[in-house]
């Protein structure tokens, strides 16, 4: 059940509202136009529960975690 | 081109295999003829497809033949061909085969020049992976051009129904000739009544793609490879090219040569060969654009690199769909770049925000600094801009435009910066020299 989550993006339906940086500032950066740039898709065990946030909060359910590849 | 062909195939099981070794193998027929190969040239010259039942065991022996020789993909990423047969012939449900022949490259010409010339081997090759992996259907895509290559397909078609020679349908379509409408899943969404635009998987179309059944989408050379490796086996096939990378290869070779066009060559050619064969630089070379638009620039001092994979992966490029351009040194190398980041961006299929944005973003300060109108943070923004592309998209689009961009700035680093410096070369204000479509939308998606 400890395995290791991975952020992911669907970028058709993600249209750059930019809370997923608010929530996880740790692993996701926005660009000059607002669209995520995941710094890091390994969600680190101390914030699981802050991706887990950010995931539910996407607007657009563009965020996910995965819990195989990256 | 339309007479019928219903007289039994001549010679039985055609000619003896075709010298495996002279690296001339898909268009041995036109090189000897001149002319595109009719059906019963074609039967004359390979005899019928080795067909068996689909599903049956002689199926699991195709692929099997091609995992032995090793054949990759010929359309560009060089994935394995058995592992991709092996994906689909392993699911459950009747699946579906997919030729892509929509060679939205602007630099590439051989899957419509192969289709052309030896309409058959392509048909073959995919009939015969049908029986590999189960398919009951084909489906045979072209771009919407007015090169009347559809015109031609759908002859060679009827040429076969009257022969009564395929147990599975073959049908023909003709896309939207947008950059991205040749990514497999955009003819699966295309086939699926949908916009000829590519899909964020998944479901990967082997799962679930056309009728949300099993599908093999295929490039139509590599096809084409296939049907000669059910003929005459592994071992012929591996006779030319080099251990890692078996076989041969259509380059289309286009530029500053004297001769441009299409030709066949074993893979791990040097590129001074291709070159020659395509009747030498027409005048003193500073690069090659490898792979297409979405490629890489090699300086001319690497032209003796073979054209395979391993060799080129250390310069940062790949043989990608066999396209190599010459760019003369009379051109301004950042101006002509400039002219393919624009096309590029203009065909976005504007899904994904990074790639609507950032590839115009891109192309406005490339043109920018061809231009030699850069501003102070030019540089730094550029370089910014172009290393946020890769990896935020549906598709592999914005990747491969800002491959280019980093390649010509770093191949072309003096010129750039002379253009920050002391603002255009003389030759920005020449004509083009690589022929580039025009830098619109798409016009149509559907």
């Amino acid at each position: 059940m400890n395995r290791t989550r991975h952020l992911r993006v669907d970028r058709i339906s993600c249209t750059g509202q930019g809370l997923c940086a608010e929530l996880l500032p740790e692993l996701i950066d926005l660009d000059e136009w607002g669209y995520p740039v995941l710094k890091d898709r390994t969600v680190p065990g101390h914030l699981r529960a802050h991706a887990r946030r950010a995931v539910a909060a996407c607007p657009r359910l563009a965020l996910r975690t995965d819990r195989d590849r990256p | 081109m339309n007479s019928p062909t219903t007289a039994p195939p001549t010679g039985g099981h055609g000619a003896p295999p075709p010298d495996g070794s002279s690296g001339v193998r898909l268009l041995a027929g036109w090189y000897a003829t001149g002319r595109p190969a009719t059906l019963a040239d074609h039967l004359g010259r390979y005899g019928p497809p080795p067909v068996t039942a689909a599903g049956g065991p002689a199926s699991a022996g195709l692929i099997e033949a091609v995992e032995a020789a090793g054949l990759t993909g010929r359309g560009g990423a060089g994935f394995p061909t058995a592992r991709k047969l092996r994906a689909v012939a392993d699911r459950r449900r009747r699946a579906v085969v997919v030729v892509n022949a929509v060679e939205s490259e602007p630099a590439s010409r051989k899957d419509r020049f192969l289709l052309a010339v030896a309409p058959h081997l392509v048909l073959d090759g995919a009939v015969l992976a049908a029986g590999a992996v189960g398919a009951d259907t084909v489906h045979v895509c072209l771009p919407r051009d007015p090169s009347g290559g559809y015109r031609r397909l759908d002859a060679a078609l009827e040429e076969r129904r009257r022969a009564g020679l395929d147990r599975v349908r073959l049908l023909p379509h003709a896309l939207p000739h947008a950059y991205v409408s040749s990514e497999s899943t955009s003819l699966v969404r295309w086939l699926g009544g949908g916009p000829a635009r590519p899909q964020g998987s998944p479901p990967r179309s082997h799962e679930r793609g056309v009728d949300r059944r099993p599908t093999l989408v295929s490039n139509a050379e590599t096809l084409a490879h296939l049907a000669l490796i059910a003929r005459y086996g592994p071992d012929w096939f591996r006779r030319s090219g080099t251990r890692e990378e078996p076989g041969t290869l259509l380059v289309t070779v286009s530029g500053a040569v004297v001769s441009p066009g299409v030709l066949e060559a074993a893979s791990g050619t040097p590129l001074t060969t291709l070159l020659d064969r395509a009747g030498g630089p027409a005048e003193p070379l500073r690069a090659v654009l490898l792979g297409g638009f979405a490629g890489t620039w090699l300086p001319a001092e690497h032209l003796r690199t073979p054209l395979a994979r391993r060799d080129l992966a250390p310069l940062g490029a790949a043989p990608g769909a066999g396209v190599v351009v010459a760019l003369p040194r009379s051109a301004c190398p950042l101006t002509e770049t400039a002219r393919m980041l624009a096309y590029l961006a203009a065909h976005s299929a504007r899904q994904c925000g990074p790639c609507r944005l950032g590839l115009p973003a891109v192309a406005e300060d490339f043109a920018a600094l061809a231009a030699g109108r850069a501003d102070p943070v030019l540089w730094s923004r550029l370089s910014h801009r172009v290393a946020l592309l890769p990896d935020r998209g549906a598709c592999r689009h914005p990747d491969g435009a800002a491959r280019l961009a980093a390649s010509a700035l770093h191949a072309f680093a003096d010129d750039v910066d002379r253009h920050l410096t002391e603002g255009p070369c003389p030759a920005a204000h020449e004509p083009p020299r690589i022929p580039v479509p025009p830098a619109t939308p798409p016009e149509a998606w559907r």
